[in-house]
């Protein structure tokens, strides 16, 4: 069996556990969704039971049904594409409130993230190339904005720059009153309010992925292959890149899958300081009120992320790494 | 003799030969008999690893000639500089390696010295333009020498791209199969990755590779040491046709004398950091004129034959940052003199004739040597046609051996056919 067949079975393994362990958790806590909307929706009035029983089917969770039944019945709804609904966001189903908030978080958070590896990468590179030039005195700079906690940089920076400055706007994804086009407006729009977030992002990642890259790279140098890339009088750009960088870059591919797929996960103290419209910022409201249908959407979206990223390192693998071709 | 049998061969791959192999094999022609003129010269080279009084002190005033088609072995324990010699001169050394004197002189056409460069302060372009067309090196281990993530053809024809940009793909392609089947690959290895490649075709491959632009010098760091001996013995002979049929230069490091008697014309003696003894190879085995040369014969069993008692070298190698005063060897050296803890030895002629350099106290005329070390040879007995001598001339005009343990390694002496 291929490397890639084995893979493509453990994920499918994976994703099937995670989804059960996902039907299995609210079912087996006390307390059920319903009863908390039926809590919430009583201060509006008193509710009949025709309509409780109602509730309870659109959130798929008829008690009297055996276990065997809901679980089919789970995942004869999944493959609908329907979650249940929102309490939070009460009507709008889950999928919808779910399909409003990832693109922002995909966008913000998953650009950001792309960047952040791409620049600090490339950093790293140099730095190990050229040792004892002044890339490497940023490295100690790059390490100070690692230590500093996430959520007291982004403060600082809203109250730096939001507050005082005035430069970039303190909370959402768009203007006020905008709408979601394809236009000029809107996408500039969209742009200036990401900026901050995504700088402060890129800021404190990217130290990360130079460290990471310029120390794998100062190994690597140490290699015979890349003396033999030197000795072969091959161009310095060819020796850094495609002997020394190409070796250097694969441990960081399986840290770079993970930090993709800590997207969805990663975006909520981005979206919590900035009031950024994504997936982080509906989980947290969906914690606060107690949402478990969002949450559990959430979180099943969080491990597909993690697979899926992991999925697409492995593939990156096979495609860079011929050792992991072989047949074993 | 292998010598007889190389030249034929020798004479044969005049035919055969690539264009500019084969002028440089007229160029030997013209100086026939002696050595074709010097093509890498290396002089008073000094290499410390760090600075400070903490520095090694891993190569010291190393001078060695390399002339055309000539191979020359480079012997010592490990760890007595001599891969260090061979990255200095070629300007790979890394840090905290630093070139602290010397030079290393490369001579575009043989003997010429308005011609000659010093690659030590060559420009990167210049560097880079004699690396590998010029210069080849194949480093010790084959198993880390070539790139994981690239093919076997990737790695051969980069260094053709680099080169010869006047090459089309397809033409260096081809060439790349060529190289290959010179060293005995199919050529449908070309896709293979290094992971995919046994460590004697990975050798071989970097041999290939070696060879790919016709340079002049080969350096081969220890290329077989970490092969199996069969594997070994295929790679040495495979290198010994290669350089038979064309006629480059090699210097030969190995840690292991007993490769160099059937493949080198001239051995050099290494020892903590130092050049201890130089010459022609048959003459430097037969009278070994330094204690430690003697010692490294001894180490050694005949490959065919009853294997005797070893006497090897007692002691260790000394540590490069705190040499013994004098010379350096006198703490494990069993002829010791009193005056060898203070005076350092240089290496000097011992020879009439000049090829053969020692550096030892017991070669000063102030007292005569042992008889270990002091076995006749030829170039000490000064006769007139010595000038008319080829480079394995002299062998045949040898005097007869007496049985002493110096003839041991001769007994090992396996004629490759
Ligand atoms: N990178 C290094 N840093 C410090 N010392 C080194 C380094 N490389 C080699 N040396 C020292 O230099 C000496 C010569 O090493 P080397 O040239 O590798 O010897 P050989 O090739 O003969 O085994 C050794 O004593 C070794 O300890
Ligand atoms: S100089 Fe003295 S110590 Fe050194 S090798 Fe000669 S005899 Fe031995
Ligand atoms: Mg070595």
């Amino acid at each position: 069996m291929s490397y890639l067949g084995r893979r493509v079975g453990f994920y499918l393994v994976t994703i099937w556990a995670a989804i059960t362990i996902n039907f299995l958790i609210p079912r087996l806590m006390p307390g059920n969704p319903v009863q908390l909307l039926i809590a919430r929706l009583q201060g509006q009035g008193t509710l009949s039971t025709r309509a409780i029983h109602a509730l309870s089917v659109a959130f798929g969770l008829e008690t009297h049904q055996s276990l065997v039944a809901q679980y089919w019945h789970y995942w004869v709804q999944l493959f609908h594409g329907n979650l249940g609904l929102s309490v939070t966001y009460y009507p709008s189903t889950v999928v919808n409130v779910i399909a409003t908030a990832l693109p922002w978080t995909l966008a913000l958070v998953g650009i950001s993230t792309v960047i952040a590896f791409v620049i600090g990468t490339g950093i790293g590179i140099l730095a190990a190339w050229r040792r004892g030039s002044w890339l490497e005195a940023a490295l100690p700079i790059s390490t100070f904005f690692t230590a500093i906690p996430y959520f007291w940089l982004g403060l600082v920076a809203v109250a730096v720059f939001g507050v005082v400055l005035g430069w970039f706007p303190l909370s959402g994804g768009l203007g006020q009153g905008m709408a979601v086009a394809f236009n000029g407006t809107f996408i500039s729009s969209a742009l200036y309010h990401a900026a901050l977030p995504a700088v402060t992002i890129v800021v404190t990642s990217m130290a990360g992925w130079m460290i990471g890259m310029r120390n794998m790279m100062v190994t690597t140098l140490g290699e015979d292959y890349v003396l033999v890339a030197q000795a072969k009088g091959l161009s310095e750009r060819r020796v850094m890149m495609t002997y020394a960088a190409r070796n250097a870059i694969l441990p960081s591919i399986a840290s770079f899958a993970l930090s993709l797929s800590f997207v969805v996960s990663g975006a909520i103290l981005v979206e919590i300081v900035f009031s950024y419209p994504g997936i982080g910022y509906v989980l947290f409201q969906a914690v606060q009120n107690e949402d478990y249908p969002l949450m559990e959407a959430i979180f099943l979206i969080i491990t597909l992320a993690v697979l899926v990223a992991n999925f697409v390192a492995d593939l990156a693998y096979v495609f860079l790494d011929p050792r992991t071709r072989q047949e074993a | 003799m292998t010598g007889t049998g190389r030249e034929t061969t020798r004479g044969a791959a005049r035919e055969r030969g690539s264009a500019r192999w084969e002028a440089r094999d007229g160029a030997r022609r013209v100086t026939e008999g002696s050595p074709g003129g010097i093509v890498l010269e290396i002089a008073g080279l000094c290499v410390d690893y760090g600075d400070g009084p903490d520095a090694v002190h891993a190569v010291v005033d190393v001078d060695l000639a390399v002339h055309r088609g000539e191979v020359i072995g480079v012997a010592g324990e490990s760890g007595s500089g001599k891969s260090t010699l061979a990255y200095a001169a070629t300007r790979l050394l890394r840090p905290p390696g630093i070139i602290t004197g010397g030079d290393a002189w490369f001579y575009p056409e043989a003997g010429e010295a308005s011609s000659r460069l010093n690659l030590l302060d060559a420009s990167a372009e210049t560097l880079r333009e004699i690396r590998w067309a010029e210069l080849a090196i194949v480093f010790q281990s084959a198993m880390h020498a070539l790139n994981p993530v690239l093919s076997v053809e990737v790695q051969l024809t980069d260094t053709l791209a680099a080169h010869r940009p006047e090459m089309s793909a397809a033409a260096r392609r081809e060439r790349a199969g060529e190289l290959l089947e010179m060293v005995g690959i199919n050529p449908d290895r070309l896709s293979s990755f290094p992971h995919e490649l046994s460590g004697g075709m990975r050798q071989r491959v970097m041999i290939a590779m070696a060879l790919a632009l016709e340079p002049q010098v080969v350096i081969m760091d220890e290329p077989t040491t970490a092969l199996d001996v069969v594997t070994q013995r295929e790679i040495l002979e495979q290198v010994i046709e290669l350089r038979d049929r064309y006629g480059f230069s090699v210097i030969f490091i190995t840690h292991d004398l007993s490769l160099l008697l059937e493949l080198a014309d001239t051995i050099a003696i290494m020892y903590a950091g130092r050049l201890v003894e130089v010459g022609p190879a048959k003459r430097l085995f037969r009278s070994p004129r330094h204690p430690y040369t003697l010692g490294l014969l001894s180490s050694f069993p005949p490959l065919h034959g009853e294997v005797r008692a070893l006497s090897g070298i007692p002691g260790s190698p000394p540590d490069l940052r705190r040499v013994p005063s004098g010379c350096p060897f006198h703490p494990r050296c069993r002829f010791s003199l009193p005056r060898c803890g203070e005076e350092r030895p240089q290496l000097v002629a011992v020879s009439a004739d000049g090829e053969r350099r020692v550096a030892c106290l017991l070669h000063d005329g102030r007292q005569s040597p042992p008889a270990e070390l002091g076995n006749p040879d030829a170039g000490s007995v000064p006769v007139a046609p010595m000038a008319a001598w080829g480079p394995d001339g002299p062998d045949r005009s040898l005097p007869p051996l007496d049985d002493t343990a110096l003839s041991r390694p001769e007994e090992g002496v396996t004629p490759h056919a």
